[in-house]
């Protein structure tokens, strides 16, 4: 099975005022391609650190982190701009639209990144919001739109330029029960390819169900990584 | 990003440092101009001839009256003018006195005149006791009282007497020069009435206007004159310099200005500035966010310049068109306005230094930026 992740003895500190926080402490993880990981832990744990590291938007003090086979830290800073752009999508707590934009704005902006003409990029932000069931409102401001649909346009924005990896930080936290639901279906359904894995970032117990392998952290260590089939 | 309220508030800043920088120096460059505007308005000679010791056209040094037959006697002059320029009191009917700036043109061919005639014409200038008043004087400072307590003064009109110095004047003309520095009421008359009408001194002749001979280089017949009478001899234009640097070095009307626009860039940088930067600091996860997504710092650079210059450019538009409104709006007032196209460019370049001042720290808090930022809470 070829890994869309790997990291091994990960470490990472940081100086917060003269002293030193070690938030990853030799973190070994394997993500193969086409699974939902979900990273889980309390706060403080290191999974924010982590998932910043395997996205390469972040650099470890040590250890190695190889996306595709690829180590970033190989990279130049536009190599690995270029890499993050072509590869990786993003959706977050508080979905991060930019609010001057409206809904299919918000989703052609990775497409513009990667070099795409506007109104082609817009176009096919546009099939995609129709796609997550937001064709209708596409010229929604992020202000008009409700949470689930905000998020729902987040993931749109996350999936358009068709990368390998999704990297999601608490994508449910923000939004109610039914809803986290409704956008853990679409994660799962639209987003997971067997050439596509996701990495989410939760405290939300009830989304567990949707992983195919969950990774416990604690206190920078990965101290558990339960395969979802042996769930009982 | 989506915040209406924070780009007005820069635009504001920038509307107001740019009517700021346009509108002082305009009332500035009004001012000035004002100091030599007797020049400007007197456009027949090609060269003045005064006093060795004079320093501007109000610092009058009387000359006799022989010097104008040396002058004329030097070779390259076409002709030579006596004018008079005095300042002499005028009685109002209501008994109160007004100075006035009293021009005493040659009897013969009245060179020196105003430059348009309002009522009457120059000729009228050869009536016994004739005199012409600009209609600037004639509205304000030498109307005659109202009839209502605390109206307008009756403006002064042709056939209406004057009291110069205790001589009889009749207005026998109205005139449109432009106004000077001290915005005196100018009052035209012959040279030799103009004596009259003046205290009695040895000496009255206050300039000698002169015409070089076509083909004559003007700047080799100064010489000239200068080696052969001691005397001062300016161009037009060296004598309006020679006066604009007077009230340039002389006075604190440059300090006093400058400070006004000084203050103005200050405050327009400042809040600008202020109001980008936190508006920046405002969307800082959303440049995040971008940057995680792979856009280059180049790209970001552009955005932010993109932005600064479109406020930029609606500040610099809405300051210029308030200082023209205001120009046009006190066209007819004593206040000095000028607004030449050298004003545009100046505070276009104050308003482009401003943005750039404001998009550059924007731009270093951007750059510095780790796009990690977009996962923390």
């Amino acid at each position: 099975m070829s890994l869309a992740v790997r990291c091994q003895n990960l470490t990472k500190t940081y100086d917060t005022g003269g002293q030193i926080v070690t938030a990853l402490n030799g973190i070994n993880l394997n993500i193969p391609m086409g699974e939902l990981m979900m990273l889980v832990g309390p706060s403080g744990c290191g999974k924010t650190t982590l998932i910043s590291v395997i996205a390469g938007i972040l650099d470890q003090d040590s250890g190695l982190c190889e996306l595709f086979g690829e180590n970033l830290q190989r990279f130049s800073s536009k190599e690995k701009l270029q890499f993050r752009a072509r590869n990786i999508g993003f959706v977050f707590q508080t979905f991060n639209l930019l609010p001057a934009l409206n809904a299919a704005e918000n989703v052609a902006i990775p497409l513009i990144i990667n070099g795409m003409n506007r109104h082609l990029a817009e176009r096919k932000a546009i099939e995609l919001l129709t796609q997550v069931g937001l064709g209708e409102r596409w010229t929604s401001l992020p202000s008009q739109l409700s949470g689930g649909q905000q998020q729902r346009v987040a993931i749109a924005r996350a999936l358009i330029h068709n990368p390998r990896l999704i990297v999601c930080d608490e994508p449910t936290s923000a939004l109610d029960h039914e809803t986290g639901l409704n956008v853990m279906h679409l994660l799962k359904s639209v987003a997971l390819q067997k050439d596509r894995s996701l990495v989410i970032v939760t405290h939300d117990a009830r989304i567990f169900e949707f992983a195919d392998q969950v990774a416990e952290m604690d206190d920078g260590h990965i101290i558990n990584v339960k395969d979802a089939s042996l769930r009982t | 990003m989506g915040d209406k309220g924070k780009y007005i508030g820069i635009i504001m800043g920038l509307t107001f440092a740019s009517l700021i920088m346009t509108q002082q120096p305009a009332i500035f460059v009004g001012l000035m101009s004002r100091s030599y505007s007797f020049i400007s308005d007197l456009g027949l000679p090609d060269i003045w001839v005064m006093d060795a010791k004079v320093q501007f056209v109000d610092d009058i040094k009387p000359l006799q009256d022989t010097e104008l037959y040396r002058v004329r006697g030097i070779s390259g002059v076409d002709w030579a003018m006596p004018l008079y320029k005095g300042l002499l009191k005028a009685r109002l009917p209501d008994g109160t006195f007004q100075t006035c700036n009293v021009i005493g043109l040659d009897d013969a061919t009245l060179i020196g005149g105003p430059p348009t005639m309002l009522e009457g014409t120059l000729e009228d200038l050869r009536r016994s006791d004739s005199v012409i008043v600009d209609i600037d004087g004639a509205t304000e400072k030498l109307g005659k009282p109202s009839t209502i307590p605390g109206g307008k003064p009756i403006p002064l009109k042709v056939g209406d007497n004057l009291e110069l110095n205790d001589r009889r004047a009749i207005v026998v003309g109205i005139a449109k020069s432009t106004r000077t520095f001290q915005s005196q009421p100018v009052v035209y008359t012959t040279y030799s009435r103009a004596k009259n009408y003046a205290p009695k001194e040895r000496k009255l002749l206050s300039f000698i206007l002169v015409k070089a001979k076509q083909g004559q280089n003007p700047h080799e017949l100064t010489q000239r004159i200068k080696q052969n009478t001691g005397l001062a001899a300016y161009t037009q234009d060296e004598f309006k310099e020679l006066t604009y640097q007077y009230f340039m070095h002389n006075t604190g009307i440059p300090i006093n200005f400058g400070i006004s626009i000084a203050l103005g860039f200050i405050v327009g940088a400042a809040i600008a500035g202020q109001t980008f930067y936190n508006f920046t600091l405002e969307n800082i996860r959303q440049f995040g966010v971008l940057k995680a997504m792979g856009t280059s710092n180049l790209t970001l650079l552009r955005m932010i310049l993109l932005q600064a210059v479109l406020v930029g450019s609606i500040g610099y538009g809405l300051g210029v068109g308030l200082t023209a409104l205001f120009g046009y709006a006190t066209r007819h007032t004593i206040l000095a306005f000028k607004f030449p196209w050298q004003l545009l460019v100046f505070s276009g370049a104050g308003v482009s230094i401003i943005c750039i001042f404001a998009a550059l720290i924007s731009i270093f808090k951007v750059f510095r930026l780790e796009p990690a930022i977009v996962f923390k809470g």
